[in-house]
């Protein structure tokens, strides 16, 4: 990916209220967005919620990039009323390492963050209510985890519990 | 005194996934004191898909049908919405033509949308005749649908970098007469609805949710207008050249069912307004910009998101440079909309939470993808 920097008055706030917590501000395709690090993520989503009008978070989500030694990046998208604008906060990950919940700052992270939880199995320190949202509870894979392939679900489940012979 | 069998006692009652007024398989387990909600919890995922992961199985191109297949009642809006990150990440703009086609064709089913959302919503609490004039009117504007693509529903009107057709002969007189047909037809369900005294019992007052919490919750779309933000991605971030239209934001005050209510009859004569600006001045040129045939994005991510019929609906996809999408993500308004259902339902009589479920405009395809 081909990234500029992410240069003004903002970022510049940011690093100094932050500084080696987020080792890079740049911008793709005109969007801007931040890559911090994961034990300060909720602190950065406070400030930017108390300080700086982002008072929306639009989503969280994941990518698996399994051949990183950091596997995931956790994304999360904000949107501020005030300064019609709209960045993202891009969290690396390893795999079985723990990230603190969003939902003390924002109450929307509950779904989204079990949503993440059911598709990647990155779990959230301190979430309320840490379950699968989309899957049935008793489901073993973590469907978007790019190891499972499309038809390498968790037949096992299908076939006992649908009746299913394949498991498809 | 010792309590008698009289006591009321809390009682946990299932609501679905099979109710009539759930609009799909909602799962909604309520927890009551006699007729008031107590608290709720949402079961969700009967129709879950897997459709982020089936985006990673395909090419960009053999993608853009399935998103028709979530929110099933505004196909188009996803269609949209999917071109968009798309032409994004390709850094490629639908030509002109396109661009005006995509903008009376989105405001179109945002109608159609709306139409079948107050059908139903008129229906679960009790009103049965504006359902059948709902659809009715609904039926012409598929009938512009089929006429242009030949599907109704599930349209995949649009194509990556454009449209697949060149609209069809008599476009222009048929979304215009659309047009003049439909505003006194939403004058006639205002008569029906907007002085009704039992509507109105039904509704002021229920569910509210005021701006603050629509925030806190991510509520968008009319639910967020009708407390009173004047926010819509279409003003905001204009998107597909909504900038070169007039048309106004409509907002409400309380936030409550009653305020949703009017808010979206309000959206619909300003879509027709958009409409009839865009149908007078359709550009003419091509209508597909130079995309190669096979699509092979640069690597790089993009989130892109548009004002759905129900809120915001967003797309981050990422890229490898492949022809198939590395990561698709889909922000679904109804999902993140559905969660503030306990805040709006607690302490509210259980008749009302039918209303509840109704206001927040949810298609379940969406919800669970």
């Amino acid at each position: 990916m081909v990234t500029a920097p992410w240069e003004g008055e903002l970022p510049s706030a940011l690093a100094a209220e932050f500084s080696d917590q987020i080792p890079a501000f740049l911008s793709y395709l005109g969007q801007n967005f931040l890559v911090a690090k994961p034990a300060s993520v909720i602190p950065i989503l406070q400030s930017l919620k108390d300080n700086h009008g982002f008072d929306y978070l639009v989503d969280i989500t994941a990518v698996h990039w399994p051949k990183r030694d950091e596997q995931f990046d956790i994304i999360y998208v904000l949107y501020s009323f005030r300064r019609n604008e709209r960045i993202r906060i891009k969290v690396l990950l390893k795999d079985g390492e723990q990230i603190a919940t969003a939902t003390t700052v924002h109450i929307t992270a509950d779904w989204l963050e079990r949503e993440v939880y059911d598709m990647f199995g990155i779990e959230f320190d301190g979430h309320p209510n840490m379950r699968r949202i989309l899957l049935p509870d008793e489901w073993s894979t973590f469907p978007l985890r790019k190891e499972n392939g499309i038809l390498n679900m968790d037949q096992k489940w299908v076939q006992e519990n649908l009746g299913i012979e394949s498991g498809q | 005194m010792a309590g008698t069998f009289l006591d009321s006692t809390e009682l946990v009652l299932n609501m679905g996934p099979q109710h009539p007024s759930t609009h799909g398989v909602l799962r909604v387990i309520v927890k009551l004191d006699g007729e008031r909600v107590l608290g709720t919890e949402s079961v969700i995922g009967y129709l879950h898909r897997g459709v982020e992961k089936i985006a990673e199985n395909r090419t960009y191109t053999m993608f853009a049908p399935y998103v028709d297949r979530m929110d099933y009642v505004a196909a188009i809006s996803n269609g949209l919405g999917y071109c968009l990150a798309v032409e994004k990440l390709l850094n490629a703009e639908a030509t002109p033509r396109a661009q005006a086609v995509r903008v009376i064709l989105t405001e179109l089913n945002r109608i159609a949308s709306h139409l079948l959302w107050l059908g139903t919503h008129a229906l679960d609490i009790g009103a049965i005749t504006p359902l059948f004039y709902c659809m009715r009117e609904r039926e012409y504007a598929l009938n512009i649908f089929e006429k242009y693509c030949g599907a109704r529903l599930t349209t995949h009107a649009f194509r990556i970098g454009g449209l697949q057709y060149e609209t069809y002969e008599g476009f222009e007189k048929d979304t215009n007469d659309f047009c003049d047909m439909m505003l006194p037809k939403i004058d006639e369900y205002e008569e029906l609805l907007t002085g009704n005294r039992i509507w109105r019992e039904r509704m002021i007052g229920v569910g509210i949710l005021n701006t603050e919490d629509c925030k806190a919750y991510g509520v968008t779309g009319p639910m967020l207008r009708a407390a009173g933000c004047a926010w819509d991605i279409r003003k905001a971030l204009p998107y597909s050249g909504y900038e070169k239209y007039e048309f106004d934001i409509p907002t409400g005050q309380n936030g409550d069912t009653y305020d949703r209510y009017m808010v979206r009859m309000q959206e619909m004569r300003q879509s027709v307004r958009i409409v009839r600006q865009a149908v007078a001045d359709i550009p003419a040129g091509p209508i597909m910009a130079k995309v190669p045939k096979v699509l092979k994005p640069p690597v790089g991510e993009a989130y892109v998101s548009i004002e759905a019929p129900k809120g915001e609906l967003g797309y981050y996809i990422v890229s490898d440079g492949s022809t198939q999408p590395y990561r698709c993500r889909v922000r679904p308004p109804s999902f993140v909309n559905l969660q503030s259902l306990d805040k709006m339902a607690r302490g509210s009589l259980v008749a009302d939470l039918v209303a509840i479920i109704g206001t927040i405009d949810i298609v379940l395809g969406e919800v669970d993808r």
